[in-house]
Order: C-alpha cells, then sequence, then structure tokens
C-alpha cells in the first residue's frame, strides 16, 4: 500500500455501516448464538436487514441504552453472543456504568457497535457528537476498543470481535471514507500497520481520519519530508511496540483522530511515548464541543485535513 | 437438570438460621458490611437456594441451571453466605471476607466468586441483566428460570422501570422478581427520600403479576415460588415485606444499621438471640 491517493482525484467512498452489517449478517447466518440488540436504532445502524432475515434473534429495547446494556450481558449468561447496535454518543455516554460493571468489570461477551461516531451527526450539534466514547472505554480494565478505517477494515474488525471472547467496542462510522487498504490486509485485534514508510515522522492515526494522513504524507512528500503512516485500529490494547519503534525510527509523532485531543489515541499514544521513549509530539483531533456545522465543515474548522495535518507536522519536525 | 435441593420449610427455617448467625460473625470479624440489608433479606435468599433453585454448586455454570441475582450487591455478606452452606465454596473461606487479596469484596464478582451470575453493586443493574437472561432461555424454548432479588430503595434507580417494561413486552413469565420491601434505605425510610407506594399497582401497571408476602414467613415463601409463573405470559413479581435488621432485636428496623457492623459484644448478644445455644 503507497497510500498515493490523490485528494485532486476523489475515489469511491463508502458508508462502513454496509459492510459492518453485511459481515454481521454473514456471522449470524453461521452461528445462531448471534443476536442484534438495538435501542430504536436498527435504521440507523442499517441493520434493518439482519432483522428481516432473523427476527427471532433481534431485540428491540425500546429508548433505554442502560437497559439495553444489562440485556446484552445477560443475554450473554444464557450464551448468546450480542451485537449491540446504538448511535455511540447513547450507547456509551448514557449507559458508560452499566458497560464498566456489566460488561468490562463482570466481563461479558458483549460487542457495542458505537454507529455514527465522531462528529459525523454534523449540525445534530455536540449533543449528537461522540467525541470522548474512546477516552471513556479505553480506561475500562478487560475492554477492547477498535476503530476501524475503511469497509475492508470494518468487516473484518466485525470478524476479529466475533472471534475474540469478551466485551469489545467498534467504532463505525456513518461518515463516508475511501479504501485505504488493499485486499491481502489482515486485521488483528492489538495490531498497528505501517501504510507508507518514512524517517522525519510517524503520523499515526485510525478511522475516519486515515486517508486524511496518508494525503497529508504525500504533501508533505512534495516537500521532502518523508512521513512514515502508521494505522492504529486497536486503541486498547494499544501496539505498544509500534508506537515506541515510531519513536525511535522517526524521532517524532503526530496522531490524528475524529475524538477529542484529550485521552483518544493521542493520548493512548502519548502514555506509551512519555515511559519509553519521549519525542517530541503533536496530537490533533477536537479540543472542544464542537460549533454548529457538517461534518466536513468541522474537519475543516479544526484543520484536520491533509493542508493541517502538513502544518503541523513541519511545526512539530522544527522541534525534533 | 436434578440438582435442586428441596427441603422443607422447618429445614430452610434452620439454615436461615444458621447462616444469620455466620454472617454476622463474619461481618463482626470484618467490620465491613451491610448488617441490616444482610439480615433482611437472608430468609428469601436461604428459601430459594434451599427449596427452589435448580443449580448445582459442583456445576456452577451448566448452561440449564436457574439464575439467581442478587441486584441489592452491597448484600454481599448474605449472598456469600448462602452460597458457601449451599457448597459452592468452602465455609472457611467466609473468614476472609474483605481481607486483602480475598475473593469475597464487599460486593460480589462475577469472576472470582462460583454461583454469582454478575457483579453487582451499583443499584439498578440486576433486573436488565435478569430480563437479558430470561430472554434467551425464550429463544431457546428453555425451562431454566430467572430470579432477581432487588432492594426497596434501589427501586428509584430508573434503569429497573426500563426494565420492567421489557419483561412485560417481552412476556417473560419465567422471570420473577422479589423485592425485598424493608421500608428502609441508607438514610432514611424509603417514603420519607422518595415515595415507592403505591409500589404493586407500580408493578401491575408495568404489565407485571403481583403478589405480596410475608418476606420472613419460609413457607408462605415457598408456596408462593412454586406456584409461579403468578400468572402465565407475564413476569411475576412478589414483594417480600421483610424487617431490615430482621432476628436481632437492636438491628431491627433500625436506620442506623444500613452499614453499621456489631461489636464483639454485639455479636454476642445477638448469637444469644439467634439460639446460638440451641445450634
Amino acid at each position: 500500500m503507497t497510500g498515493s491517493q490523490s485528494v485532486q482525484d476523489p475515489p469511491v467512498r463508502f458508508d462502513c455501516r454496509d459492510a459492518f452489517a453485511c459481515q454481521l449478517e454473514a456471522i449470524a447466518a453461521q452461528d445462531p448464538r448471534v443476536v442484534v440488540v438495538v435501542n430504536d436504532s436498527a435504521g440507523s445502524s442499517h441493520v434493518e436487514g439482519y432483522q428481516n432475515k432473523y427476527p427471532d434473534r433481534f431485540i428491540n429495547v425500546g429508548i433505554a441504552e442502560q437497559d439495553m446494556i444489562g440485556i446484552s450481558a445477560g443475554l450473554s449468561n444464557g450464551g448468546k453472543i450480542p451485537f449491540v447496535c446504538s448511535a455511540s454518543c447513547f450507547l456509551t455516554g448514557r449507559a458508560l456504568e452499566q458497560i464498566k460493571v456489566d460488561l468490562a468489570y463482570s466481563f461479558a461477551n458483549v460487542k457495542l457497535c458505537g454507529m455514527s461516531s465522531g462528529v459525523a451527526y454534523g449540525a445534530l450539534g455536540p449533543t449528537h457528537h461522540s467525541l470522548e466514547d474512546v477516552a471513556w472505554l479505553r480506561t475500562l480494565d478487560r475492554m477492547t476498543v477498535i476503530v476501524p478505517a475503511d469497509p475492508l477494515e470494518t468487516a473484518q474488525a466485525v470478524q476479529a470481535a466475533y472471534e475474540y471472547w469478551g466485551p469489545v467496542f467498534l467504532r463505525i462510522s456513518r461518515m463516508p471514507v475511501p479504501a485505504v487498504h488493499p485486499a491481502t490486509y489482515h486485521f488483528q485485534i492489538g495490531k498497528a500497520s505501517i501504510l507508507r514508510e518514512g524517517r522525519n515522522l510517524t503520523i499515526i492515526s485510525n478511522g475516519t481520519l486515515l486517508h486524511v494522513a496518508l494525503a497529508a504524507a504525500d504533501r508533505l512528500a512534495v516537500d521532502g519530508i518523508q512521513a512514515r503512516v502508521m494505522n492504529m485500529p486497536t486503541v486498547r490494547p494499544l501496539d505498544q511496540e509500534a508506537v515506541a519503534s515510531a519513536a525511535r525510527e522517526t524521532g517524532a509523532l503526530l496522531t490524528l483522530e475524529e475524538h477529542s485531543i484529550y485521552g483518544g489515541l493521542g493520548g493512548a499514544v502519548a502514555e506509551v511515548v512519555v515511559c519509553h521513549h519521549p519525542v517530541p509530539m503533536r496530537i490533533m483531533g477536537f479540543p472542544e464541543f464542537a460549533p454548529t456545522g457538517s461534518a466536513e465543515f468541522l474537519l475543516e474548522h479544526y484543520h484536520l485535513t491533509p493542508q493541517g495535518v502538513c502544518s503541523a507536522a513541519q511545526d512539530l519536525i522544527r522541534m525534533k | 437438570m436434578q440438582h435442586s435441593e428441596r427441603l422443607n420449610d422447618h429445614e430452610i427455617q434452620a439454615r436461615a438460621s444458621a447462616i444469620r448467625r455466620l454472617t454476622l460473625r463474619m461481618l463482626t470479624h470484618a467490620q465491613l458490611g451491610h448488617t441490616g440489608g444482610d439480615l433482611s433479606v437472608i430468609d428469601i435468599l436461604t428459601t430459594l437456594y434451599f427449596g427452589v433453585l435448580d443449580v448445582d454448586p459442583q456445576a456452577p455454570d451448566a448452561p440449564q441451571r436457574d439464575r439467581l441475582i442478587l441486584s441489592k450487591g452491597h448484600c454481599a455478606g448474605a449472598l456469600y453466605t448462602t452460597l458457601a452452606v449451599r457448597g459452592f465454596f468452602p465455609i472457611t473461606e467466609l473468614d476472609t471476607f474483605a481481607q486483602p487479596l480475598s475473593r469475597l469484596n464487599g460486593h460480589p464478582n462475577r469472576v472470582k466468586v462460583p454461583g454469582v451470575e454478575t457483579s453487582t453493586g451499583p443499584l439498578g443493574h440486576g433486573l436488565p441483566f435478569a430480563v437479558g437472561t430470561a430472554l434467551a432461555a425464550q429463544m431457546d424454548a428453555a425451562s431454566w428460570r430467572t430470579f432477581v432479588i432487588t432492594g426497596d430503595g434501589e427501586l428509584q434507580e430508573g434503569s429497573n422501570w426500563e426494565a420492567a417494561m421489557a419483561a412485560a413486552h417481552y412476556h417473560l413469565d419465567h422471570l420473577t422478581v422479589i423485592v425485598d420491601r424493608n421500608g428502609l434505605q441508607l438514610g432514611d425510610t424509603t417514603e420519607h427520600t422518595m415515595h415507592l407506594e403505591p409500589l404493586a399497582q407500580k408493578w401491575e401497571a408495568f404489565g407485571w403479576s403481583v403478589c405480596e408476602v410475608d418476606g420472613h414467613a419460609i413457607a408462605d415463601l415457598l408456596d408462593t415460588f412454586r406456584r409461579l409463573p403468578l400468572q402465565a405470559g407475564k413476569p411475576s413479581c412478589i414483594i417480600a415485606h421483610t424487617h431490615k435488621g430482621q432476628g436481632v432485636s437492636f438491628i431491627c428496623d433500625q436506620v442506623g444499621w444500613h452499614h453499621r457492623v456489631p461489636t464483639e459484644a454485639e455479636l454476642a448478644r445477638a448469637l444469644a438471640e439467634l439460639g446460638e445455644a440451641n445450634s
């Protein structure tokens, strides 16, 4: 993978909810233990196809997120494998204590599918943005947190979450993204991958902004700066060796995520860097509750664009 | 499964007395626990574990077991002693309650303690979980049942009513909630803190079949449990009228004993009242 997609020639973009739903249906076809739990969120989670095929393994709890998590933990106790599909902002924030106690502390085999995460809901505002979910959930012992970047990685992450026994949070956006992984890509929980080699700095990203990191690396190359681009789809457990290697080998790290700059991927990377190999760092993301605007506007507003990343990378390199 | 112990009410009464004594000794030794609520729920727990539940202490995770969830997890002391007497782990292990690195901490830990279905402690978690286990059994057309014990003050948590709606919506008549209605919570009576009455009508309005029993009358409890569901097609709610601190005169119905634990002198008095000499 060269990451050579050009911003001048926009590639086809995909809604990862489709790959998510397709893989979920494929798993359900093979395993009758799989159940889907929603809070009146079948449409927004793109699981109406599943609902039609497997109505006896589909539970709508109504608008009741705390109940939804408790019910899912109980279903797991009864031998089921629940996939809970709900807008990430409500799923995580409203039910955080249930996620902590019923899923993480009790170690239940429940898959949380946080849909339409980040600022995907745009002008609906910060009540519907989910810019804190990774920070909240990655502090929970026994929790696995995955942020896939494109349809292929989304499908593989759903499969990996199913195969792993324990609570998993999958962050699934509705924001259209290009395909960034080759067909040969193989997702593994807890493993980073390098999409582009470079020696001057490493841009570590995931999710909807990974393609922005690749586009930024293209631009930096024009100015003679070779940026390594690392995909870090699993925020917990973090691939600490990959972070330490990037710090050692490139001497500067820039993280880029559709999340708060506090406690997300950037925070996770920084925790490793300061302990193992301190180097200059930049954490790019959202610093505050976002103002009114579409998702695209908000990304521009906070410079989460190829140009914005280039500028930050150039500043960072001057600190080396 | 054929692992249920079917003791009669007199035998269960003797077990309950023994469990009360063990619990008080354990709390006094640890100088930690929730004395009033433990004594309130012990008759209910003992009746279920020795007269109703189909569980096997040698196979605590057997798929077809009945599920019992203690939603009022702060009464872990009563649960631990009941599980130990029922054979889930050695009675001698009760000496480790709340001691460093013991698996018996102040609230039950599913990962470590056999017989605990889910970790509880924060209130309002048990009933949603129980709806989930009951749904799993319903999907499999299985015969195992789910019982969940809640406190009464706990019903101030809204999550219970979300779950109450769901249980009725899905016609979970193999799900039973037992409300330990002792009328007290941490700081005061439930009615002074936040009105719960008319409690039976609330459950009925949410689609449950409801009955009220004396939560210390073991024969009545047994009779009620053995005629479940109260009504086909509906989840059952048993409001068990209890006394916080039941069995010990100077603890009974005293709000201050929510999380006070006995001194050694108080333990001796309590054990004497509970017929220690006759055990």
